[in-house]
């Protein structure tokens, strides 16, 4: 199935968390939040959340700004 | 018994409090334009801020993944990160923004919000900003708002429930200066929450005139991030918020058209 993340589509297996993307992403650990379809994520439900096809993910660090 | 005591120092006496929080600075800086994240911190250490904007965007994907975190060199343990809402230009977005900055920084719930109208001057949309503030409000954020000079509007803010609000004092990232203090000035006698100026501020003179408006603070980026020495630059502009807001406190005299000497006339021998 495929879902989109951070505007690119991404070809995931059924099952796919938002753990395993965030570990395929080489974000674990570091300080990001997520949100799928507009809606906020925790941090701590990442091990739980399953995606469904055509899903929108964003994933969202803090930069530099004023 | 000390019957002449010496004021204390005016940043030890006069605390910046917003939302019930007391903050020694009355300079807010951004993290924006910098070379890199040294240069990053070494201004923001310079500036002596307390209250640290930063962005919110995509994280890169398939780039570095060692490349260092801007939260890494401003620790949110360390400083007040102030996440704020640039660049949306709808309600929406904005509220989408917040919500993932709280996530982002563990439930911290102080906010910039800015709605943006306007391309070319980046001037807010109030009316957005005004859907975007009532939301945030009753999701619990605590809102310091970016705004126009406009009192009405300033005031409508406080009303609601913002926390701070931040009118321009010029475009973004002009540093024009203060274009209209008489506005600001209204603002900051009729308004009981902190009125801090965002935006405008091009170099320390204009950083001491907003101070001495009687401002409670300022939030700049550009005006040290775009300087040639940026690290000089928040020296200064620490020094100008501490030199303005001292001056507002010690009360200028009043203006005349002609001289008065400062010297005695009587006693002199010519």
């Amino acid at each position: 199935m495929e879902i989109i993340v951070n505007g690119s589509q991404r070809e995931v297996p059924p099952g796919y968390t938002a753990q395993q993307l965030v570990e395929d992403l080489g974000l674990a650990g570091r300080r990001i939040a997520m949100e799928v379809n507009r809606e906020i994520v925790p941090r701590s439900d990442y091990p739980a959340r399953v995606f469904n096809d055509g899903d929108r993910v964003e994933v969202v660090h803090a930069i530099g700004g004023g | 018994m000390n019957t002449n005591p010496v004021p204390a120092p005016a940043g030890a006496a006069d605390p910046l409090i917003i939302d019930g929080v007391s903050y020694t600075s009355r300079l807010l800086v951004g993290t924006g334009k910098y070379k890199d994240l040294a240069e990053t911190r070494a201004a923001i250490e310079a500036s002596g801020a307390e209250i640290v904007t930063v962005a919110i965007r995509r994280s890169n994907i398939g780039q570095n993944p060692d490349e260092p975190n801007l939260l890494d060199v401003i620790p949110p343990d360390r400083y007040t990160i102030l996440p704020n809402t640039a660049g949306c230009y709808t309600a929406e977005d904005a509220v989408r923004t917040c919500r993932l900055a709280r996530e982002l920084l563990d439930g911290h719930s102080l906010v910039k919000l800015e709605v943006l109208g306007d391309e070319k001057t980046l001037f807010p949309d109030v009316v957005q900003t005004l859907k975007a503030a009532e939301t945030l409000i009753k999701d619990g954020f605590r809102v310091m708002v970016y705004t126009t000079d406009d009192l009405i509007v300033a005031r409508e803010l406080e009303a609601m429930g913002c926390v701070a609000v931040m009118p321009l004092a010029a475009p973004i990232g002009s540093g024009l200066g203060i274009r209209n203090p008489y506005n600001i000035r209204f603002i900051v006698e009729e308004l009981s929450v902190p009125v801090l100026v965002d935006a405008g501020v091009g170099t320390a003179s204009d950083a001491a005139v907003a101070m001495e408006l009687g401002c409670d603070g300022v939030l700049m980026n550009t005006a040290i991030a775009a300087a040639k020495d940026p690290v000089l630059m928040a020296s200064a502009m620490k020094k100008a918020v501490e030199a303005g807001r001292e001056a507002y406190l010690a009360g200028r005299m009043p203006r005349r058209r002609y001289a008065s000497a400062s010297s005695p006339l009587d006693g002199t021998f010519f």
